[in-house]
């Protein structure tokens, strides 16, 4: 490598921007799916720190460990939608504010 | 040179990312987050994560949003043709104003711990840093338990998801 690299904070820099897209996304939006989409904003912020460290680091473990963040990721997807379909089948529609069906 | 290439990159995904806050329709936010989820392969295959960035295009970009979309498809046939059901009903400015400020002090004080920190120069990768040969290796040998155990976690997602989706919520 003869070229200069990227440092390290930047990419943390990026990961804490990203991060904070998300955050604000679930705090602000009133749309499921949009609320969910702003999790997986989240969880990519949370994966480009753990590989910019494993990077510079020389490790591998951090790679594992986002693969395991992605694992979660789709695992979480395939039931949240499902769970968002069945709310949608009791009430149609997908703002937030109008799923209070717990709270009697 | 790397400069060169992240700063774009690194853009791009935020753009996106921010895009997917601010589209009103779910559809384009999917198209938004589809667009950053590519901007973050391209910053993985910078940081040679090969292994990683493939994966982002494949589960991400590849199955998860197609999943996104699907379900967005799926409850817009369902929609009886309103469209105001999927405007994001943001009523209260003030509410949404707060917390992008708590959201903006929070990334303030992330970038001053992150400015706090002393971080040494990185180490030079090996040859075959972050292959699929190398992170396979690994993830079949340390790592072999929280492997099945994440296989495991999958098969009870698509259980559940399958009985999730076909009862009916009393």
């Amino acid at each position: 490598m003869d070229f200069e690299m990227v440092p390290l904070t930047h990419y943390l820099f990026l990961s804490a921007t990203l991060f904070v897209i998300g955050v604000t996304g679930v705090l602000v939006k009133r749309n499921v799916i949009v609320v969910f989409m702003s999790i997986e904003i989240m969880l990519n912020a949370v994966n480009i720190s753990l590989i910019a460290f494993d990077r510079y680091m020389n490790l591998h473990d951090g790679q594992i460990f986002s693969f395991m963040v992605m694992c979660v990721a789709a695992a979480e997807v395939s039931v949240g939608l499902a769970i968002i379909i069945s709310l949608f089948r009791n009430k149609p529609t997908t703002n937030l504010d109008e799923f209070n069906i717990m709270k009697s | 040179m790397e400069l060169l290439i992240f700063y774009p990159l690194a853009g791009l995904c935020v753009l996106f990312a921010l895009g997917v806050v601010v589209n009103n329709s779910p559809i384009n936010s999917a198209i938004s987050l589809i667009g950053m989820m590519l901007g973050l392969a391209g910053i993985f295959v910078l940081l040679q994560a090969h292994f990683i960035a493939i994966l982002q295009i494949i589960i991400y970009a590849g199955a998860i949003m197609v999943l996104f979309m699907f379900v967005i498809m799926l409850l817009n046939l369902k929609g009886k043709g309103e469209d105001e059901k999927w405007q994001s009903r943001d009523k209260n400015v003030l509410l949404n104003v707060l917390a992008g400020l708590l959201a903006t002090g929070v990334l303030y004080k992330i970038i001053d711990i992150i400015n706090a920190g002393d971080f040494n120069s990185p180490a030079t990768p090996t040859e075959t840093f972050g292959t699929v040969r190398e992170v396979g290796t690994i993830l079949f040998t340390e790592f072999v338990l929280p492997f099945e155990v994440a296989s495991i976690l999958l098969l009870v997602a698509m259980i559940g998801a399958v009985v999730l989706a076909k009862s009916k919520v009393d």
